[in-house]
């Protein structure tokens, strides 16, 4: 049994394109992430950060090694043992560095939608919503279009829609890149605080050195390959 | 919450201009199934309302719609001594172009039988029938008279006592209704120098005949109008309509007739399907293929449409997939917009041509089953485009919403 753990990936190898044009973007990439655990995943660019973050994510499936997520083995290599769409509006929440909302909703039906696809009321989601927003601190522009936001609100925002449908397990693709750096740092300890009072895991991807503080582990990719760091480094 | 319209609330205008056009596109299908039930119904309208059970004609021709047919007077006298037939009348027929106003005008003369036929049967929207056997008309709205106005068409003068809407010639003339006597006037104005002429070839020929050189006072005849010379007159009215008294198989009677050598005979059903197949049959046609090139036409630019409207969505599809919707949400999206535009498409055309259509020269009739059988297309076309764009967003990855 692998019930303790929110996260478990066995040797993920992912490998793009084939013959001249091969990239081998990640090698036996293996990664715990527990319960109420938050992670910050580092490396320079072009390392695999994202391909192993769409591989958990059941977005982009690995070309080799199992993914399980909650206990439950999801992923073998490209083979889902589960319908992966219905998984991840269940299971997983999603905030990426861009373009993560849909231009023609306004903030509030953004994280409706989130809620209303998993089976909620449009009363119940409009009233959890609107609770959403005021925690991360956008209630006032709850009907604004995403266009209308600046970006760290609309981070906010996708924020809040990762967080509509309580996941046990939470990925975010540099989340700060567009915030400074004291509002960076707290979507970070926002990360921290719902990991730990929700007990969800948590995997950062992020290149902010100065809030690394906040977050239990941290590992290292490079070239493919992931290497937990014992110690925290501080800014 | 209803993504499909949330999109549109966001595109309106450019939805908007997109609707109007496809409504255009739709009116331009929808005006070419009524021009085509028009056409129809303008050239069977004659045979269906004249109210008789069938037509005595020229022999081997195809009646007074498709072609010239002549027959003697008489035959009306020949027709009535026939068991079995309750009315006959005298048909008169044929089409004038005078001008007015410098513009042509184009009359299909139509001769009453004089006094067993007024006009009765005519659908009058304003005025009265024929009230006597002289210079009166009864014309279409399409020719343009007032009623009470006077018109002179050949030596004579008529007035307008009776205005009929959408009685037209299957070429499309608005109908004049005379009766025979007036009508084959009109028909037969003659300049006077030409009856002069006329008279004196007459004469001349008459001076080297043997008759006058037995009997002189033939030719004090010869001055007369052609048409009371029972000798020399050709045949001048165009057919003869018959009805049969009630209880009596028109078909019996009609085969009676049909038995003399000089003449065919139509039955009313005869007529109407010799006019569909006959003088109209291209045009209908034509038109009938124009309609369905323009519906392939409409389908594959609402197939375009909705095509790029998904992949101008495409991101937003992704993310979609990304957080988990499942596929009936994206399909319900693509869909609704195809079935919006559509209704709303229909809706514009049926709106628009309700004012446009009038204005056509020729008539346009929108029948229930056409607007049902192009709502049903429309319903089709708009499922049917949307597959293209639906095809599109099965396809896409999750893994777009992030680049
Ligand atoms: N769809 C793809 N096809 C081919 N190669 C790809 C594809 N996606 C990524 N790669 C390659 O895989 C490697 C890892 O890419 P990845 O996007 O995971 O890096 P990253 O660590 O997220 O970089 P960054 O910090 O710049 O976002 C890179 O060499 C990249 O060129
Ligand atoms: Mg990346």
């Amino acid at each position: 049994m692998k019930n303790g753990f929110a996260i478990q990936t066995e040797i993920l190898t992912k490998v793009y394109g084939s013959g001249n044009t091969e990239v081998v973007a990640m090698q036996e990439a293996t990664m715990n992430v527990s319960r109420g655990e938050v992670v910050a995943l580092l490396g320079p660019s072009g390392s695999g950060k994202s391909t192993f973050l769409t591989a958990i994510g059941l977005i982009n499936p690995p070309t080799s090694g199992r993914v399980f997520i909650g206990g439950q083995l999801v992923l073998e290599g490209s083979r889902a043992y589960t319908n992966l769409r219905a998984f991840r509006r269940k299971h997983l929440g999603f905030v990426f560095q861009k373009a993560n909302l849909i231009p023609f909703l306004s903030a509030l039906e953004n994280v409706e939608i989130a809620l209303e696809i998993n089976g909620s009321s449009h009363r119940a989601a409009r009233i959890r919503a609107m609770e959403l927003l005021d925690y991360l601190g956008v209630g006032d522009r709850a009907e604004n279009l995403p266009s209308m936001l600046s970006g760290g609100q609309q981070q906010r925002v996708a924020v809040a829609r990762a967080l509509a449908n309580h996941p046990s397990v939470i990925l975010a693709d540099e989340p700060t890149a567009a915030l400074d750096s004291q509002r960076g740092r707290q979507v970070m300890e926002l990360f921290a605080q719902i990991a730990h009072e929700q007990s969800a895991g948590v995997v950062v991807v992020t290149h902010d050195h100065r809030a690394l503080d906040v977050f239990d582990t941290l590992y290292e990719m490079e070239d493919g390959v992931i290497r937990k760091q014992s110690e925290v480094v501080a800014s | 919450m209803n993504l499909a319209v949330k999109d549109i609330r966001h595109n309106l205008g450019r939805f908007a201009l997109t609707a109007l056009g496809i409504g255009l596109l739709l009116m331009i299908v929808m005006g070419m199934g009524g021009i085509y039930r028009g056409i129809i119904e303008d050239a069977t309208l004659l045979p269906d309302r004249i109210g008789a059970d069938f037509w005595i004609i020229q022999r081997d021709t195809r009646g007074p719609f498709a072609e010239l047919s002549r027959v003697t007077p008489n035959l009306v006298h020949r027709a009535l001594a026939v068991p079995g037939v309750r009315r006959a009348r005298e048909f008169v027929y044929h089409t004038i172009q005078r001008e007015r106003g410098g513009k042509p005008l184009r009359v299909a003369v139509l001769g009453l039988s004089w006094p067993i036929d007024k006009g009765e049967w005519i659908p009058l929207t304003a005025g009265r029938p024929l009230g006597q056997n002289h210079f009166e008309m009864i014309a279409d709205q399409t020719l343009g008279f007032q009623l009470g106005e006077l018109i002179s068409l050949g030596k004579d003068t008529y007035t307008v006592v009776g205005l009929t809407k959408s009685m037209i010639s299957s070429g499309g003339d608005g109908i004049g209704f005379f009766t025979v006597a007036d009508a084959q006037s009109i028909q037969f104005d003659t300049a006077g120098e030409a009856i002069r002429l006329e008279r004196a070839a007459r004469e001349a020929r008459g001076e080297h005949s043997e008759f006058v050189t037995k009997q002189p006072s033939l030719l004090e005849q010869a001055v007369r109008p052609a048409q009371e010379l029972p000798a020399i007159a050709r045949p001048q009215i165009s057919a003869v309509l018959v009805s049969v008294a009630t209880g009596v198989d028109s078909r019996c009677v009609a085969d009676i007739i049909a038995g003399w050598g000089d003449v065919s005979v139509y039955t009313k059903e005869g007529q109407r399907d010799l006019l569909l197949k006959g003088s109209v049959e291209k045009i209908r046609r034509q038109i009938g293929l124009f309609r369905v090139l323009l519906t392939l036409i409409a389908a594959i630019i609402m197939a375009l449409i909705l095509y790029t409207m998904t992949l101008d969505k495409i991101h937003s599809i992704a993310l979609l997939k990304l957080i988990g919707a499942p596929n009936t949400v994206i399909l319900g999206l693509i869909m609704q917009q195809g079935l919006l535009l559509g209704l709303l498409g229909f809706g514009i055309a049926f709106a628009v041509g309700q004012r446009v259509f009038p204005m056509f020269p020729r008539r346009v009739i929108l029948a229930e089953t056409d607007l049902f059988q192009l709502g049903m297309i429309v319903l089709v076309i708009s499922v049917a485009s949307s597959f293209l764009g639906i095809w599109k967003a099965m396809n896409v990855s999750p893994n777009e919403a992030l680049s």
